[in-house]
């Protein structure tokens, strides 16, 4: 249980022209569950394309990515979606949600795509709402809301599979201090309930709240800080 | 794996999201399904009233003409070549069969009629007054001549109520002389206007025994003979009875076509099945056209939503699902467009029955059902590249910050 991640000779390179970019350079990496980490890097250093690694969004074309037991790496494509489903939670720095539905559908989407049906969503859906405080707001679209709201929808979209692996990708870019705290907070406060929560961010400040930080360049993990002890 | 409702309700909802698009997809479908079902009615009304024309001629009539040709597939002969003909002699040879009502030995041809002063080219039929009942012709004025065997006939003949209006005018025509070619005749009476039928126009024509005819024609052979059977039931089996008949008397040559009605039936049903076969393939191409605009639109549509998708396949919906949500939208779509289009179709029919009654305007079954089923396909097989482009779209993208909500 200690080891909920394990990457092993992780190499991505795409093509670019007659370029190849060699976005993951040999990437290992052990990550416990409940782990609270940060990655960071300039533009282009690959920490994005690790996301989406790790978030089985992305395959490698070497190594290994083991999640919760099981080497991802030859997996299908459908057995990947429901692992996606069923083991990760996505947050994104442009919120993500569909215009037409209803915040609480938003947040039903997972439930919905895994074929739970109506009233058990209902239910496994209302302490979530309760949780982010979005009580009056459920029945709002997405164009009603306000950005900190927003991304309150997408973080309860994405533990509402209970998922033990969050990944954040820029989750404040797109807010105001006070909303992005907010939001931090929120994030913080799963972690510390036992989810692994990953975070991509350019905001130093961000970052550096992270017990563990992970510094990328030109596709290699270039140093990987821990500061005390793990929550 | 997603609920069948809710990918309904999601499919549902962003098919009346987007108006424009649903719009014009269903426009297209409907002016699809419209063409067919609208052009195969009013083919298949035409096909029927044609038929029911025919069907006037009786289907206890036979008919008999000279020389021999296969009638299976294609139009009978209607222009009678025989090596030999059938004379007068053979046609009442059949009358004295058992199962024949009656017949009719028919000469055809034309011929001048001259009638103080005025004269004109017309049809002339030589014929029995047997003819008058098979045919079920009326008289407006006087009566049927009549024709006697051994003997020659009288100088009688009847004439249509149209010659009568041309030759004649509003004076009397009963009773006056006729110069037919170097013939005459006294007009004993006058056809009620009973219009064309089989090709004859009998308003225009002049009738006369048959004997006199085929002395006007020097003939001795028969245009055609007409056969009233007693059993319509039993026309196979009494086509051969009188086939065996004529070979007999043409010493063991088959030299005669017997047409039942039934098989000119089918003949011309044929041809005219042809046509509104040919009239819906037309119709069809309009369906292929409409399932082009919605591979477009589908394709804009997956265009549109690349985030979406993306966000779908990162929420755990497989390659599958994304391509089953698309194909569904789709196919809605079309399924949707093809009934508008339908029910259009249907009161368009409706309105033509209204104003011409006489003409049984209806789309056949197969007609409606075929167009339905071609633009379900047209739409399932349409959206099938789009979604098989948004199935494979890496979810990758739904990740990449680009502004969206």
């Amino acid at each position: 249980m200690t080891e909920s991640i394990r990457v092993r000779g992780v190499h991505r390179r795409f093509h670019l022209g007659d370029q190849i970019v060699h976005a993951l350079n040999d990437i290992h990496l052990d990550i416990a569950q409940g782990e609270y980490l940060s990655v960071m890097g300039p533009s282009g250093s690959g920490k994005s394309t690790l996301l989406n690694m790790l978030g089985l969004l992305d395959v490698p074309d070497e190594g290994e990515y083991w999640l919760a037991g099981r080497d991802t790496v030859p997996m299908t494509e459908e057995a990947r979606a429901s692992y996606r489903r069923d083991h990760i939670g996505f947050v994104f720095q442009s919120y993500h949600l569909i215009p037409r539905l209803s915040a609480r559908e938003n947040m039903e989407l997972p439930m919905m795509l895994a074929g739970i049906a109506p009233a058990e969503r209902r239910k496994r859906l209302a302490p979530v709402i309760e949780r982010l405080g979005l009580d009056k707001r459920v029945d709002h679209k997405p164009e009603q809301l306000s950005g900190g709201q927003r991304q309150r929808v997408a973080i309860g979209r994405a533990i509402i599979m209970q998922a033990p692996l969050l990944l954040a990708d820029e989750p404040t870019g797109n807010l105001d201090t006070h909303s992005g705290a907010d939001v931090v907070g929120l994030l913080e406060e799963l972690n510390a309930q036992g989810t692994t929560l990953i975070v991509v961010t350019h905001d130093q400040s961000l970052g550096n709240r992270a017990a563990r930080r992970l510094r990328m360049v030109d596709g290699s993990i270039v140093s990987d800080e821990r500061s005390g002890e793990s929550a | 794996m997603i609920r069948i409702q809710d990918q309904l309700t999601f499919t549902l909802r962003s098919v009346l999201r987007q108006r424009f698009r649903t719009t014009m997809q269903l426009l297209a479908m409907a002016i699809g399904v419209l063409a067919v079902v609208l052009l195969t009615g009013i083919g298949e009304g035409g096909r029927r009233f044609v038929m029911a024309e025919f069907a006037s001629l009786g289907n206890d009539v036979l008919i008999m003409l000279p020389g021999r040709k296969e009638t299976t597939g294609g139009l009978p002969p209607l222009t009678g070549e025989g090596t030999r003909d059938i004379t007068l002699e053979d046609a009442n040879s059949l009358s004295r069969m058992t199962g024949i009502i009656s017949i009719a030995p028919i000469v055809a041809g034309t011929a001048r009629l001259a009638t103080s002063g005025i004269s004109r080219e017309s049809m002339i039929i030589g014929t029995s007054e047997t003819f008058f009942t098979i045919r079920d012709l009326t008289l407006q004025q006087g009566q049927w001549f009549t024709t006697r065997k051994g003997t020659r006939s009288r100088a009688e003949c009847v004439i249509g109520a149209r010659l009568r209006d041309t030759l004649y005018g509003p004076a009397k025509a009963l009773g006056q002389w006729m110069n037919v070619a170097d013939y005459r005749c006294r007009i004993t009476g006058v056809l009620a206007d009973t219009g064309t039928g089989f090709g004859f126009d009998m308003g225009d024509a002049l009738m006369l025994p048959v004997d006199n005819a085929m002395q006007i024609f020097n003939t001795e052979g028969l245009f055609r003979v007409m056969i009233q059977i007693r059993d319509p039931d039993n026309a196979p089996a009494m086509t051969t009875r009188i086939e065996q008949q004529m070979q007999l008397r043409h010493d063991g040559q088959l030299d005669v076509t017997i047409i039942t009605p039934d098989s000119l039936l089918s003949a011309f049903n044929s041809v005219l099945m042809i046509m509104t076969f040919g009239v819906t393939g037309i119709a069809a191409i309009s369906l292929l056209v409409a399932g082009v605009l919605i591979m477009n639109m589908t394709l804009i549509g997956v265009a549109q939503r690349r985030a979406e998708i993306g966000l779908l396949k990162a929420l755990g919906a497989s390659s599958m699902e994304v391509r089953r949500l698309f194909i569904t939208e789709a196919t809605l779509l079309a399924g949707a467009g093809a009934l508008v289009g339908m029910l259009i179709a249907e009161a368009a029919l409706w309105g033509l029955r209204l104003k011409f009654p006489e003409v049984p305007f209806t789309a056949p079954l197969w007609a409606s059902a075929s167009a339905i089923t071609l633009s379900a396909l047209a739409g399932l097989l349409f959206s099938w590249i789009p979604a098989q482009k948004a199935a494979s779209l890496q979810p990758v993208i739904a990740l990449q910050n680009q502004g969206g909500k």
